[in-house]
């Protein structure tokens, strides 16, 4: 019976710290922005090629093409990887979780700017909106947009036309 | 030789992407003439704009039944078609979503979402993606008023329904109503497109 409650005390102190670090983990790879943060992360200078996707934890394509960014960042060292997420501001925790689970390691910034036209062409003139889509900003500032869905050899193309 | 084999092959790449953005990117502006659809409505009915009985316009809505955004818009759907129809501008939605990509987005499912929420308004099933193609729909919701001009239905603004998703009640500029006010009142539309972040359309593989 001792042994019993031993074991459950035990429990009770290892899970919430095991739960705090997963989320501690998740949370240092994660902030909530706003379009002006946005801006001037992307006019930060980079000697690397950027990548900045746009996507959420609803979007069914948007999570399929994710492993594959994480794929070619993980093999060039002159990639930066960026996943901007478009879910709700209101429930952060979706997108925590989601990076907890699936181990996603590029740092997520939720973009919480729900005036959605204000910001959309400032990204890209030709941008309708739609999700997913992927920003390249090259070490000279100069940028190319990609709007829709793309396979990794689709992906590999569109970076070697930026190098 | 190996460079130039290479290098066709980019070219190669690089035209099918951009007939690929010719076939999706184009569609109306602003002005342009839209035509006409018949598709099966979720009551079986077929449904076309020169079919539509006292009409002078009509509110088409890109929608679907998976996407978090036209959810979170449905309401309001309903509501711009019991403001506007008796006006002669009802909302006509279509679903243009492939069913293998996204079974959610099946004829069937169409018509449970259409009886669960009573729309009140026509919801179309555009399974050969036809028009969504012809008229340049990228995602879902995405709105196109027309307003009937001397027998042709004239595209007077494309975009959003409004600038806040989350909150109806913190919504600061009614696009679609702004839009229909000044149609209705003859004057002219003073924000005639405006971007929001929706849904892919989940096209057909070919």
């Amino acid at each position: 019976m001792v042994l019993c409650y031993l074991t459950f005390f035990w429990l009770y102190l290892i899970y919430p710290q095991a739960d705090s670090y997963i989320e501690q983990r998740a949370v240092q790879n994660f902030k909530v922005i706003d379009f002006d943060e946005f801006e001037s992360t992307i006019n930060n200078p980079s000697e690397k090629l950027r990548i900045f996707n746009f996507w959420a934890t609803w979007c069914a394509p948007c999570i399929k093409e994710m492993p594959y960014f994480e794929s070619v960042k993980s093999q060039d060292p002159d990639l930066e990887l960026f996943f901007i997420s478009m879910d709700d501001g209101r429930n952060p925790e979706r997108v925590t979780n989601f990076i907890s689970k699936r181990k996603i390691k590029a740092p997520v910034y939720l973009l919480d700017e729900v005036n959605f036209n204000k910001w959309i062409g400032k990204v890209d003139r030709d941008w309708s909106g739609a999700i997913p889509a992927t920003l390249f900003i090259k070490p000279d500032g100069s940028r190319s947009f990609h709007e829709g869905e793309v396979s990794e050899e689709e992906l590999k193309q569109l970076i070697k036309q930026q190098k | 030789m190996k460079k130039s084999i290479l290098l066709s092959i980019g070219l190669l790449i690089l035209m099918v992407f951009s007939i690929e953005i010719k076939a999706h990117g184009g569609g109306y502006q602003v002005g342009d003439k839209a035509s006409d659809f018949n598709l099966k409505s979720v009551d079986g009915s077929m449904v076309s704009l020169s079919g539509l009985e006292g009409a002078k316009g009509a509110i088409v809505i890109f929608s679907c039944n998976t996407c978090p955004y036209v959810v979170a818009y449905q309401d309001r759907m309903i509501d711009l078609h019991n403001d506007y129809s008796s006006k002669g501008y009802p909302v006509i939605a279509i679903n243009s979503n492939d069913e293998k990509i996204s079974p959610g987005d099946s004829f069937k499912k169409m018509q449970e979402r259409s009886k669960d929420k009573k729309f009140p308004f026509p919801y179309l099933y555009d399974q050969s993606q036809e028009v969504i193609k012809a008229y340049g729909g990228t995602k879902t919701p995405h709105v196109y008023l027309l307003h009937k001009e001397g027998g042709a239905y004239n595209v007077k603004y494309i975009g959003a329904i409004d600038n806040n998703y989350q909150d109806a009640s913190a919504v600061t500029e009614k696009y679609v109503e702004d839009a229909l006010d000044a149609v209705i009142n003859g004057k002219k539309v003073a924000v005639e497109s405006t971007k929001a972040i929706g849904c892919s359309i989940k096209w057909t593989k070919k």
